[in-house]
This record gives C-alpha cells, sequence and structure tokens, in this order.
C-alpha cells in the first residue's frame, strides 16, 4: 500500500454507460468486493426503461450508485464524488449527479463524433474538450483502444473484445481503492465457466485496468477507505425484492405451511416472482396466472386448500386485484399481498419509485374493507418487514399489505442475516376436528378476533364461504341491517386489535421530546436517518421516527406525535402518510414531497430540517 | 400439507347429506333445481369423501349453488371461480373440485380464466350453467344470448354475435367437451359421472332455463313435442341418429355433415360418433344455428370429445418433487446465507 492514499470516510460512485456496456454488472461486482472487504455499503441502480434503447442515446443510460464507506452508510449517496462515463451520453444523464469538483473517469472513445451526435450535444462541441468540465477533476481513458491492445492476438472479435471493457474501468476503480481482484476473477470464472478463452479475456482486462492505474503517469489520487465499524457478525449483501423472497420462504417454513405465489410479471416485482420460482425444493409453489385478477384469486383458493398464500405486483396490477381483496377481506383467510410501489398513476414509471400507494393500500376498497399494512424500510429489512405480514396474516386470518417499492426492491446492502432459529413462530389459527354431532361455526372467534382456518379434507368441517355478508358465528348469508353494522365493526375491530401484538413505536434518532420529529415511513428510512444525524451533529433539536405498520398504527403513536412541537412527514408522493397522521391524530404535521421518481436527498431533507428548526 | 389426515376408506354419505340447512332462493320453476338434484344423487355414488368434496362458484343465481352443499364450498367473485379453483387444485390435487358458473360469469367476465384454466387442464369439474341471460342482475343479454335478442339491455335486440359455447372450450385445447341440460335427469348423471372420471378439465355445458328472465330457451329440445326432431344424443361408437322413430340420421360428406333419412342410407354408412377424434368434435359443436351454416342440425348432447392430457397440478407437483430430489429439501439456513458471506470481527 502505497502512502501517498488520501483517507476518506466514504466515497460515492456512479458508473454509468449504454445499457449494453455492463454497468449493472460493473457496479455490483464492485459492491460485492468492498463489502467482503468491509465496508458498509448502499447501491442503487437506475436503468433505462426500455429493454433495448437505441445504442448510446440518452434514453438507452444505464446507471449504478453506490455508496461506501468506513462508518454506517444508509443510503446509496446523494450526490457522486466519483462518476464513471461509457459515452457522452451517460455524462450527459448523470453530470447534475456529481458533486462540484468531483471526478470524472470517462471512456474518451465514447466521446466521438456519432456518440456526441446521438448524446444531442451541438454541433462541433465534445465537453471533454471544451473546458466546459473544469470544475471536476477529468480522467480521460481511452478504454476501447487500452482494452484491444490487451487482447491483441486473443483471438477474440471485436464485438466480444468491446464487451469486456467494462473490465477495465472495474480493474482501475479497483486501483484507485486498492481492492483486491479475487472475488471478481471468481466471478468470472463461474459466470463463463464454459467460454475459457472469454474468462482468460476478461481476468486479463481486468487486470490490465488495475495495472493502468500504476504504470501510468495518472495524475488520479489512490483514495483509502477502511473497514466500517460495524456490528460484529456474518453479513451477506442483498437486494429488497430476494430478501422479500426469502422472508416468505422463511415465514412458510416455519409456520409449518407450504408457501403459493400467485403473481403476473410486472416490474420491479417480478423478481420475487422469479427468485421464489428458484425455491420449487423448498416445496415452494409458483404460479404465474393469465392476470393479475387471477394471480390473486389462486391465491385465494390456495389459502382455502391451506397453503401460505401470497401475490406481488405493482401499482397497475394491485388496482386489478382490488375486487378479489375484499373477498379475503370478507372471506378473513391468510393472504399477504405484494406492492413493489412504482410511479403512477397508470402505468406511470415503471423502472422508478414512488411511495403513492399507501392510501390504495390502506383504503382502497369498495366497502368498509380495513386490513394490516405493513412497510419495509430498507432492502434488508424487506426480510424481517414480509415475515411480520406472514405471522400477521396467518395468526390473525386476514389478508395483509405488504409494501415495498422500486427503490428497495433493487437497492442493495448487506445484512447480517439471521439463523432460522433467531425467527419468530408462527402459529397457524387451524381449526381442529370437533367431536361427533357438534356443528362447526366457521365465523366464531378467538380472542384475537380471528376465525379459525379450516381446511378441506377435514371431516365435520364442511362449510361455506364467500363474499356476501356473514352472519355472526354461522357464516350464513345474512341482509339483517344489524348484523351488517355489527360485522363490519367487527372486522375493523379484528384489524384494530393487531395493534395489541406489534412493537410499539420508537425514536429511531434524537430526543423524545423537543422541537422537531421528522416521520417517515417505507424507503426513505436511510435519507432520513442521514439527514437527521446530519442536523443532531449540527445541534438542531430534531429526532426521526420511522413508522412500519401502518395500519394498525402502534398504540402509542399519537402519544409520541404529541412530544414534538413540529413534525416533518416527507413522502416521495403528494402527501399520504401526512393526511393519515392529521386525520388520526389531529396531528400539526407537515408535508415535504418529492414526486420525481428518485429518492430524496439527505441533503435536501437537511436543508428542509434546518430551515423548519428556525421557524 | 400440515395436517395430517387421515387415510380411510371412504365413508359412505347419500344424497340427504348434501343438503344444508340454507333456505333455497332460486325461483320456483328455474332450471338449477334440476341440476342441484342430479348432483346430490349422483355425488354419493362416485367413491368421493365428502370432505373432499369443494364446490367453487362465481357471482349469479347459479353460483349461489354451493350454499346448498354440505360440503366444503366457496362463493366467491364474478367471474373468478375458475381462478379461485385452480389455486386449490394445483395445491391440493387429492380434492375433488367442482366449478359452478354461469354463462356471464365463465364467458363474459371471466372469459380470461375460463380459458386458461381449459388450456393448463386441471382436473376440474365444470358445470356452466348456460340460460342465455343474467339472471341475477335480472335479465340482461349474455354472451351466449341469441342475435336479436330484446332484453332491458337491448330493447332493439342484441348485435352481439354469440359465443359457440363448446366450440370455444374445444378452441381452447379443452380436454372434455360436454353437453347436457337441465329437464333431462337421466344424461345428466350420466355425463356428470364420466365428467367425474375424466382427468382433466371436465366441462359440461347445461342448458338451464331461466323461467323468470329466459323462459323457453331451450324449449325446442327439451319439450316432448319437438325433442326428439331438434336433439342428437351422441353416445360413442354409435351411429349419429335421432327422430321420433330414429328414422334420422348424420353422415359425413367429406367435412360437410348432411341429414339423411335412414329409409335411404344404411346405418353402418352414419357418422359413427368418436369421441377422440378432435376434427369431428369441431364439427359437432357446429351444430349451432348461429348463422354459419345454411342447414339445419340437431342439437347434439352428450360427449363431444375427451383427450388424455397430463393435468396441471400433477406437472406443478411433479416439478417441485423433482427439485426436492434433485437438489435435495431445501435449507432455510443455508438460503439465508446465501453464496458469499464475511464475517465482522468484534
Ligand atoms: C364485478 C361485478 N360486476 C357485476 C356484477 C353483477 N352481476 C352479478 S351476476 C351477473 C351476471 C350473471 O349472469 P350469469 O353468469 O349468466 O349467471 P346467472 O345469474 O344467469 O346464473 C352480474 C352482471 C357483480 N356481482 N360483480
Ligand atoms: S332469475 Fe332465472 S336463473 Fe335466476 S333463479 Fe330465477 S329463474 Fe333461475
Ligand atoms: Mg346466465
Amino acid at each position: 500500500m502505497d502512502n501517498n492514499q488520501l483517507l476518506a470516510v466514504d466515497a460515492t460512485i456512479l458508473f454509468a454507460g449504454d445499457s449494453g456496456d455492463g454497468i449493472q454488472l460493473t457496479g455490483s461486482q464492485f459492491t460485492t468486493t468492498t463489502a467482503l472487504y468491509g465496508n458498509d455499503v448502499s447501491t442503487f441502480p437506475n436503468f433505462p426503461a426500455e429493454i433495448r434503447a437505441p445504442q448510446g442515446t440518452l434514453a438507452g443510460v444505464s446507471g449504478f450508485q453506490l455508496k461506501f464507506g468506513s462508518e454506517e452508510i444508509y443510503t446509496p449517496g446523494d450526490q457522486s464524488d466519483y462518476l464513471v462515463v461509457m459515452n457522452a451520453a451517460a455524462l450527459k444523464a448523470n453530470l447534475k449527479q456529481l458533486k462540484a469538483g468531483g471526478t470524472i473517469i470517462a471512456n474518451s472513445e465514447g466521446f466521438d463524433p456519432k456518440n456526441l451526435r446521438l448524446a444531442k450535444y451541438p454541433e462541433g462541441i465534445n465537453p471533454l474538450e471544451d473546458g466546459s468540465l473544469d470544475g471536476y477533476k477529468l480522467f480521460k481513458i481511452d478504454v476501447t483502444k487500452l482494452t484491444k491492445a490487451t487482447l491483441e492476438g486473443s483471438g477474440l472479435g471485436t464485438k466480444e473484445i468491446d464487451r469486456t471493457k467494462n473490465m477495465f474501468v472495474l480493474g482501475f476503480i479497483y486501483w484507485i481503492f486498492n481492492r483486491p481482484l479475487d472475488t471478481t476473477i471468481k466471478f468470472i470464472e463461474q459466470q463463463f465457466a464454459k467460454r475459457p478463452e472469454i474468462v482468460e479475456a476478461n481476468i486479463k482486462t481486468l487486470k490490465a485496468g488495475f495495472h493502468y492505474g500504476d504504470t501510468t503517469e495518472t495524475l488520479m489520487q489512490r483514495v483509502q477507505v477502511r473497514p466500517a465499524q460495524i456490528a460484529p457478525g456474518v453479513y451477506r449483501n442483498i437486494n429488497g425484492n430476494p430478501a422479500t423472497a426469502i422472508g416468505l420462504v422463511a415465514a412458510a417454513e416455519k409456520a409449518g405451511l407450504k408457501l403459493y405465489l400467485g403473481s403476473y410479471p410486472i416490474t420491479p416485482a417480478s423478481d420475487i416472482l422469479h427468485e421464489l420460482s428458484k425455491y420449487k425444493n423448498f416445496g415452494v409453489q409458483t404460479f404465474q396466472a393469465e392476470d393479475e385478477i387471477a394471480a390473486i384469486c389462486s391465491a385465494i383458493g390456495a389459502s382455502f386448500g391451506g397453503s401460505l398464500a401470497v401475490t406481488t405486483s405493482s401499482g397497475p396490477g394491485i388496482a386489478l386485484k382490488t375486487e378479489a381483496i375484499g373477498l379475503a377481506i370478507m372471506l378473513e383467510l391468510p393472504l399477504v399481498i405484494i406492492n413493489v410501489q412504482r410511479g403512477g398513476p397508470s402505468t406511470g414509471l415503471p423502472t422508478k419509485t414512488e411511495q403513492a400507494d399507501l392510501l390504495q393500500a390502506v383504503y382502497g376498497r369498495n366497502g368498509e374493507a380495513p386490513l394490516p399494512v405493513i412497510a419495509a424500510q430498507t432492502p434488508s429489512d424487506c426480510f424481517a418487514a414480509v415475515y411480520e405480514a406472514c405471522r400477521i396474516a396467518v395468526e390473525h386470518s386476514t389478508p395483509v399489505f405488504f409494501l415495498s417499492d422500486g427503490y428497495l426492491a433493487n437497492g442493495a446492502e448487506p445484512w447480517r442475516f439471521p439463523s432460522s432459529s433467531d425467527l419468530p413462530a408462527i402459529t397457524p389459527n387451524f381449526a381442529k376436528p370437533l367431536p361427533e354431532g357438534e356443528k362447526f361455526l366457521p365465523y366464531l372467534r378467538d380472542e384475537k378476533l380471528a376465525r379459525k382456518w379450516a381446511i378441506p379434507g377435514i371431516k365435520g368441517l364442511e362449510h361455506r364461504i364467500g363474499g356476501l355478508e356473514k352472519e355472526h358465528e354461522t357464516g350464513n348469508i345474512s341482509y339483517d341491517p344489524d348484523n351488517h353494522e355489527f360485522m363490519v365493526k367487527l372486522r375493523a375491530e379484528k384489524i384494530q386489535k393487531i395493534a395489541d401484538t406489534i412493537p410499539l413505536q420508537t425514536i429511531d434518532n434524537g430526543p423524545s421530546k423537543g422541537k422537531l420529529l421528522v416521520v417517515g415511513w417505507g424507503s426513505t428510512y436511510g435519507s432520513i436517518k442521514t439527514a437527521v444525524k446530519m442536523a443532531l451533529a449540527e445541534g438542531y433539536e430534531v429526532a426521526h421516527a420511522h413508522i412500519r405498520y401502518l395500519q394498525p398504527f402502534p398504540k402509542n403513536l399519537g402519544e409520541v406525535l404529541k412530544n414534538y412541537e413540529q413534525i416533518l412527514v416527507p413522502e416521495m408522493n403528494n402527501g399520504q402518510l401526512v393526511r393519515m397522521l392529521r386525520d388520526q391524530f389531529l396531528a400539526p404535521a407537515e408535508g415535504f414531497n418529492k414526486i420525481k421518481g428518485m429518492p430524496f436527498s439527505s441533503e435536501e431533507l437537511f436543508q428542509k430540517i434546518k430551515l423548519m428548526s428556525q421557524l | 400439507m400440515s395436517i395430517a389426515i387421515e387415510e380411510k376408506e371412504p365413508v359412505a354419505f347419500t344424497s340427504k347429506d348434501l343438503v344444508t340447512d340454507q333456505d333455497i332462493r332460486w325461483c320456483p320453476g328455474c332450471g338449477d333445481y334440476s341440476i342441484l338434484k342430479q348432483v346430490q344423487t349422483v355425488l354419493p355414488e362416485m367413491g368421493l369423501k365428502k370432505e373432499e368434496i369443494v364446490f367453487i362458484s362465481g357471482i349469479g343465481c347459479s353460483s349461489r349453488f354451493p350454499y346448498y352443499m354440505e360440503t366444503y364450498g366457496m362463493h366467491s367473485i364474478h367471474g373468478r371461480a375458475t381462478a379461485v379453483a385452480s389455486g386449490l387444485k394445483a395445491t391440493r390435487p387429492e380434492l375433488s373440485v367442482w366449478v359452478i358458473t354461469g354463462d356471464g360469469d365463465s364467458m363474459s367476465i371471466g372469459g380470461n380464466h375460463f380459458i386458461h384454466m381449459l388450456r393448463r387442464n386441471f382436473n376440474l369439474n365444470v358445470l356452466l350453467f348456460n340460460n342465455e341471460i343474467y339472471g341475477l342482475t335480472k335479465g340482461q343479454y349474455s354472451p351466449t344470448s341469441e342475435l336479436g335478442k330484446v332484453t332491458k339491455s337491448t330493447p332493439m335486440g342484441s348485435i352481439d354475435h354469440p359465443f359457440n359455447p363448446l366450440a370455444l372450450v374445444l378452441g381452447a385445447e379443452g380436454t372434455f367437451v360436454s353437453r347436457t341440460m337441465d329437464r333431462d335427469p337421466i344424461h345428466m348423471r350420466t355425463i356428470l359421472k364420466r365428467a367425474n372420471e375424466h382427468q382433466g378439465t371436465s366441462l359440461v355445458e347445461i342448458y338451464q332455463n331461466c323461467n323468470v328472465f329466459n323462459d323457453g330457451a331451450f324449449e325446442i329440445f327439451t319439450e316432448k313435442s319437438s325433442k326428439a326432431q331438434q336433439t342428437l344424443m351422441v353416445e360413442n361408437g354409435q351411429p349419429l341418429i335421432f327422430g321420433a322413430t330414429k328414422e334420422k340420421g348424420i353422415v359425413l360428406d367429406g367435412f360437410h355433415p348432411r341429414v339423411v333419412n335412414l329409409e335411404n342410407v344404411s346405418t353402418n354408412d352414419l357418422w359413427i360418433h368418436d369421441e377422440r377424434d378432435r376434427v369431428k368434435a369441431g364439427i359437432l359443436t357446429r351444430f349451432f344455428d348461429d348463422g354459419s351454416s345454411v342447414e339445419h342440425y340437431p342439437r347434439p348432447f352428450g360427449v363431444f370429445y375427451v383427450e388424455d392430457r397430463f393435468t396441471y397440478e400433477t406437472a406443478f407437483q411433479a416439478q417441485i418433487q423433482h427439485a426436492i430430489e434433485t437438489k435435495g429439501k431445501g435449507n432455510l439456513d443455508a438460503l439465508l446465507k446465501g453464496n458469499s458471506t464475511w464475517e465482522v470481527k468484534a
């Protein structure tokens, strides 16, 4: 290790290029390597909506941002310190994401006249040459040429050689931060096991990129980001969607149930279907239905049959499931409905993130139809949150909404995964066979007001359920006015009673009383956490509470809100939780909203906190 | 399954055991009564355990059916019974699952699930109550109502070309295609038994009279005076013969069916019904006066077509079994751990 390395607490890198440039792979390789090295890390990919947008165009730019550090990292970073661009379009699309004075590493070959034209730079203008980037540290590397030279005589065609150029860049970034190459080398060997010549070429290019730093007289400053002081234990890296999938498998196993997923593909939820489809050897049953309605209805059928039934989708698909969710509420069967939210309304912004389906989850049905709603806060938290959703569904005999979003689904972070024995028990509420002659009452309730789960196959428990209003206890059809009012209130009370079994609301950070409380839910956790930390460090009197249980709310939430003079509710929507807080607690909550398909930056939240604190 | 269910000989049950304590809400004279009666009559003869029988319905007059069957049952939502049943059957293949649906329920709002259930071939028995009308919503035209049908929503007559349900079923890769009617209990019971024996989606279209909103829709097939001339009871291996004195038959002239008088044609030359012949089944479904043919044919009843094809739930569970056998039963801790981990030391 040479001693002219700069010591940094953290660094944020944004890799950007054409969707064919292997940007996602480059980013995730760096993530794995640096996590294994011991950094805390948080990542966020940003890919184009089109699968194969025209090469070199702005629409085709794919990005991957990651922040790693020797301290705890809660977000993939606001603006980046390093912007790695493979072509002109990547620079144009991402320059605003780079900090003033930040470093640009540009593949100069991606700035030829053709690429400049595709990126819509005016005729004759090349940003690498015209001084417009003077406020940054610019490193031009002709990656294409260097890669070609590295692989000269390898026998590979131009196209194949060109495909390895991301490895050159990765190697160079490894050099900057002095990270070992072995993890990526192992990955390459596995990935292309069937094509040794490709393995060799990629490794060679990777090493060439690394040595490029050493051998050339580059003025690039090497940087040292030491391992983080994070809680001891064994870690892995995980994205939100796989964490959700694993959480479901774990819950089913702990409950002694078979998992069933009924789903219809939709961005950004499809990966849960893909992931679970790989776990058939866990007895996982996945069904790709003909549409979202069939997906949820098949899940209702599976739940009636005794499986832990789940349906996954995103906004438009959730809208289609609405009627069936109402049915599940009437049937009082366990069911987990997963909404990986994306920008709406309608088809909206499929690949962008948003939190605009909260009110849909809480209220969006015909009739008085309450159900529990739980939201995950970080990619790895998807595991614990969906596990909890399953527990509530199974133990309280109810459909449960689980909210994730595009940012959590695709974002990644290190996860100190639990061991199966540490997971809380889940106890299905099965009906037992009755003594001969005794009549089964399908809508008889226990102390939680949950009815029993009586699955077909058990003699003596034959019964009928359906969407028509039920008579209390017998479950027979009833149009009696008093019974209807009673049942509506009973179903609401049953959901409200879940608050008895969930943890009280805690303050994540900051004083338990004071001037300002920032209240968030879902994926804004990391940004708020970071912003509040910054504000506390500067002496502001501010605290952070993050709500996981959105229906019912924790019992003490109203009390917690009363402890602060001001309440700020940042949301990636036009103000939804804020309405619920005002409605239920008459709290003086003020919204702070961002509806750009992008997460909050900690900086903008910090500025808002400062502003509020001065009032 | 996590609840152990004892393997026992099926305990005999009777039709009476299938009657619930609920008042039946169908209009007096509705064809649905006959269907309920026939189902309650034949079910005990099928060697099933009562507790393993499940009736799943959508919404409509017909879909009230499960409330009147003392078995497991679900009255789901409009058009979705097929989807609910698919999920139940996929996960609980050992159950005997029956779908109750109407012409609107199955082919209008539920058209999508209907065709996908058929192509996937779940081992379900589907009873399609076709009354060519929306009964429950008080008499609007349905996807099977005839062209020109005057109803509350079509005062000037329907301009919708109707579905030919069995042609649809065949087109959707159905593996058991059959038709019966409410007024012929013996025929219906035979078909129900055949449907239950078939491994795959057994589709039974039942002509059902809605005496309130579409009375007499099937009269020419059910009334004594016209039944013999207007219906063709098909039986596997038998020539296609009809008429009051069995005086008429059908011959196939290439792909073209012709009605012949048996005075002139020997029964040996008649079309012999072959349930396994898909092409001929297709022609049979076209005996359907919908204007597509100038000739008039009697309406066929019976089993049009049977095909042996693997059922969805068998393949569905077999893949899981195969995965367990080849990869070993999944280990949750290994799954939690993933492929690469690192340790942070205290
Ligand atoms: C989503 C939805 N849309 C509309 C209705 C109203 N509806 C109930 S039954 C029905 C039609 C029933 O016709 P069919 O399926 O032929 O059954 P039948 O009553 O004739 O037996 C309609 C339109 C409903 N219950 N749900
Ligand atoms: S409306 Fe028609 S189908 Fe419905 S119960 Fe009455 S007669 Fe039967
Ligand atoms: Mg009808």
